[in-house]
């Protein structure tokens, strides 16, 4: 049963109809979920006593963060699904997750700096979470070039999901090296407000926003995969015969 | 003579006779401290603060740039295949080419660099601290680098390529190294930093072959 059920999604044709269907669901929850959550938390949600509207910026700092490190596992997973499986679709996940990941880090880095400045009166801190954050962008560089470095792509895929894999071996023991290191040179500084010491008020609206993320994730990821499908499957007869269906339609 | 006790003739006598693959990172590395004077300030204070990073940073880029030749001439022609096919498990072959490149690119580094030290005005009394730290962690480094090595051994031109891929994995092994050589230049001890760069090498030791035989394997099926 399991067994059949992973087949199937793991063959391109099925994938590319069933991705098909779901996108617009989760397009149409992702703006529902990321348009509340901003409304709520940009203008409903109280201001903060002491950081004033500057706050406001975690709806954005904080999913952003979260979707960091979960793409990064999910990319690593992909790769080891392909690895051990063969799966030319997790490949394409992995392909398909990279930048996207990257691109989650980055806007986590930038909208930290923002936050920082009027809040702590800097732009950039050495503080241990931004650092590991730092060093996690640059390993999802590492997984795009070495993807992107092969002519043949399946050698590519290969290469790039064992260097996921490291990472995640890896990236535990960067960020507690990372975090020792820091506290070694300047004790305990920089506390962020965590989640659960957040005002309810203001916890609800990051919760839609956080959940938003996550479908927004989901439609660019399977926006991604889809594009994978298309340009490694150009020459197969499915796909050749999907377009020529949907086109000889147009013309009649 | 068993296939392990070959082996390791084989990679002895072609690092004896390439022994310019062992001299170039030790003269990179002479190069980039000789470097940080002339960029900086000749002032022995300064120098002093900047020494442990720097002489971490510099040997970080030495044992890089050395990681990149780790597998590419078995590579060129055709000895990696011939591994691949050996009936021994190629944990020893990983093992013995790491070893051996490790004696002949960490281990100088690390001797070399009390003189480094000495012109970057580091105390002497952190000098036989930082030569072990720098002995124990260039063997992490150098089967780190393995790593990249192994991934992009087909590439043509994977020189770059590795330094992406392997600095990030690196940053542990620099932490820990230049706070074992900060540390004992404030003149505190630094026994603990040195057991986890022990612990960074005994856990790098079992868990890199496995991903550098896979790594050669995809280089060498592809």
């Amino acid at each position: 049963m399991l067994k059949t059920w992973f087949h199937r999604w793991g063959s391109p044709p099925w994938f590319y109809r069933m991705s098909g269907k779901l996108l617009p669901w989760f397009g149409v929850a992702t703006l529902l979920l990321l348009l509340i959550g901003s409304v709520w938390g940009l203008a409903i949600a109280p201001e903060d006593a002491r950081q004033g509207n500057s706050y406001r910026i975690i709806y954005i700092h904080v999913p952003s963060a979260f979707l960091a490190l979960a793409g990064y596992y999910l990319m690593a997973i992909a790769g080891c699904i392909g690895l051990v499986w063969r799966m030319k679709l997790a490949f394409w996940a992995l392909r398909a997750a990279a930048p996207l990941g990257a691109a989650m880090t980055f806007i986590a880095l930038i909208t930290g700096a923002f936050w920082g400045k009027p809040t702590w009166g800097t732009w950039w801190e050495w503080d241990a979470r931004i650092t590991s954050m730092l060093i996690l962008f640059f390993l999802y560089l590492g997984v795009m070039a070495l993807a992107n470095a092969y002519q043949n792509t399946d050698n590519g895929n290969r290469a790039a999901s064992v260097l996921a894999l490291v990472g995640t071996v890896n990236i535990p023991i960067i960020y507690m090296s990372v975090k020792w290191w820091n506290t070694l040179h300047q004790g305990a500084t920089l506390k962020l407000t965590s989640a659960s010491t957040i005002d309810p008020s203001m916890l609800q609206p990051l919760w839609v926003m956080i959940v938003g993320f996550y479908c927004l994730y989901a439609v660019l990821l399977l926006l991604n995969l889809r594009c994978e499908i298309l340009s490694n499957e150009r020459n197969s007869r499915w796909l050749t015969d999907l377009f020529s269906t949907s086109t000889s339609g147009d013309k009649q | 003579m068993s296939t392990l006790t070959a082996t390791l003739q084989r990679e002895w006598q072609l690092a004896w006779r390439n022994l310019s693959d062992a001299i170039n990172p030790l003269v990179f590395f002479l190069m980039v401290i000789a470097l940080v004077p002339l960029g900086v300030s000749a002032e022995s204070s300064r120098l002093a603060a900047l020494a442990p990073g720097m002489l971490w940073v510099a040997a970080l880029l030495a044992s890089l740039l050395s990681a990149d030749m780790l597998f590419r001439r078995d590579y060129d022609d055709g000895m990696l295949e011939q591994y691949l096919l050996l009936p021994m498990h190629l944990y020893g072959m990983v093992w013995i080419k790491v070893l051996i490149h490790w004696l002949f690119t960490g281990l100088p580094l690390a001797l070399l660099s009390p003189l480094l030290g000495g012109m970057l005005s580091l105390p002497v009394a952190a000098m036989p601290i930082t030569m072990l730290a720098l002995a124990l962690g260039t063997l992490c480094l150098s089967l780190l680098g393995a790593i990249g090595a192994s991934l992009t051994v087909s590439l043509r031109r994977g020189g770059l390529l590795v330094a992406v891929i392997v600095l990030p994995l690196y940053i542990p092994v620099l932490i820990f190294g230049a706070s074992a050589t900060a540390q004992t230049a404030a003149g505190t001890t630094a026994w603990g930093q040195l057991a986890i760069l022990a612990a960074f090498d005994l856990m790098a030791l079992v868990l890199t072959p496995l991903v550098v035989i896979t790594g050669l394997r995809i280089a060498v099926e592809g």
